[in-house]
């Protein structure tokens, strides 16, 4: 049974032990700082190295998010459309799979931001042990110049069980780090496997983009009916484009211009041969 | 005293601070000893609050063993736990 003396000092006298336990693996002083200066070398790499790892799986995520986001964008302008053109059903439809993007985009979100935490913390993890190995070199190179045994023995122990702690702590982050960026690599890698089959395309807006499709056959409906209204001005009978009018003006707030464009964009002579007829009255 | 606080360094704190952290510790440890999840939480976030608050952050070249070394924001009990195993979660 473990005497009851707090989980804090129970954690410090466990890091010191393994710090005692190397040094007395060790059997010159020196011997010991120089290998464990290599060894500091060797996890600031690994830090770094760890550092860009967790930023390359949270710009991988952001790219996601960025993704998703315009394809729920995308589907949010079809159920305007949708709802301007009287199609409820339409609109729901595309407003029930933005919901579900929607839901990814907010799942990511939090992924990218829990990354986007490690990512700090590795990165001040990393600029701390760099701050403390370049210390412990100097320490190390006045030790050896001033090298005689019991004195140089303490100092060599304290710098070498203040450094071995920060590595253990640096270590243990660094493996924090990478257990979040391989679950994280797993979670892209699904998305951009469904992304790349066309699976969460058609999630998003069913195969061949049904919705758009249905749209789209509106929308050239209307054009046609446009295009109608023009040639029926064109021929003088004016009371044609006012029938189509109030349906196309109920469309959506951009309509009315589309409506009106065919008679702009009638060629001035055309234009100015309505001017004497609109004069007369028909 | 120094206190490291796991992931994120070392902070001086004062001793006369010791008592009161002590008491807060000693929640901690009851929770883990007790595999107490309920407990263990917020006794945890309690614990890193208190050393944040009252903590000076050593300079980052600072070479000097912590004399009390709490657990990182957001540690499970499970880690907490094997941490305090002599072969537990410390590398090396």
């Amino acid at each position: 049974m473990v005497a009851l003396m707090g989980v804090m000092k129970r954690v410090s006298l466990i890091f010191k032990s393994k710090a005692n336990k190397a040094l007395d693996r060790m059997e010159d002083p020196r011997e010991t700082l120089d290998y464990s200066y290599q060894t500091q070398l060797e996890l600031l790499q690994k830090v770094r190295r760890g550092v860009a790892d967790v930023a390359t799986s949270r710009k991988r995520i952001e790219l996601q998010i960025n993704q998703l986001q315009q394809q729920s964008d995308k589907l949010d302008r079809q159920a305007r459309d949708a709802l301007a053109a009287g199609r409820e059903d339409l609109a729901r439809d595309a407003l029930t799979r933005k919901a579900g993007v929607q839901g990814q985009v907010t799942d990511l979100t939090t992924q990218y931001t829990s990354l986007q935490g490690e990512e700090e913390k590795l990165t001040g993890a990393s600029q701390r042990l760099q701050a403390k190995v370049e210390n412990f070199r100097t320490r190390k190179e006045t030790i050896k110049a001033t090298y005689t045994a019991a004195e140089a023995q303490t100092r060599i122990n304290e710098a070498f069980t203040g450094i071995s702690e920060e590595m253990g702590d640096v270590g243990m982050a660094i493996q924090r780090a990478e257990d979040k960026t391989e679950q994280m690599k797993a979670r892209a890698g699904a998305i951009d496997e469904l992304m790349a089959s066309g699976a969460l395309d058609d999630m998003v807006s069913g195969p061949r983009d049904d919705i758009q499709l249905e749209l789209d056959r509106m929308g050239a409906g209307h054009d046609v009916d446009a295009e109608l209204a023009r040639l029926k001005g064109e021929l003088g009978q004016g009371s044609a484009p006012r029938q189509i009018e109030p349906a196309a003006a109920g469309a959506t707030d951009g309509q009315p211009a589309q409506v009106t464009r065919p008679v702009d964009t009638r060629s001035t002579d055309a234009r100015a041969a309505d001017q004497p007829q609109a004069g007369e009255g028909p | 005293m120094i206190v490291r606080i796991l992931g994120e360094g070392q902070v001086e704190v004062d001793d006369s601070a010791a008592e009161e952290l002590n008491d807060l510790d000693s929640k901690l440890e009851a929770a883990v000893e007790h595999d107490d999840e309920a407990d263990f939480r917020p006794a945890l976030d309690a614990l890193l609050a208190r050393i944040r608050s009252i903590g000076r952050p050593l300079p980052p070249d600072a070479l000097a063993p912590s004399e009390l070394i709490i657990p990182q924001e957001g540690a499970t009990m499970a880690e907490v736990q094997k941490l305090l195993t002599d072969d537990g979660l410390i590398p090396g």
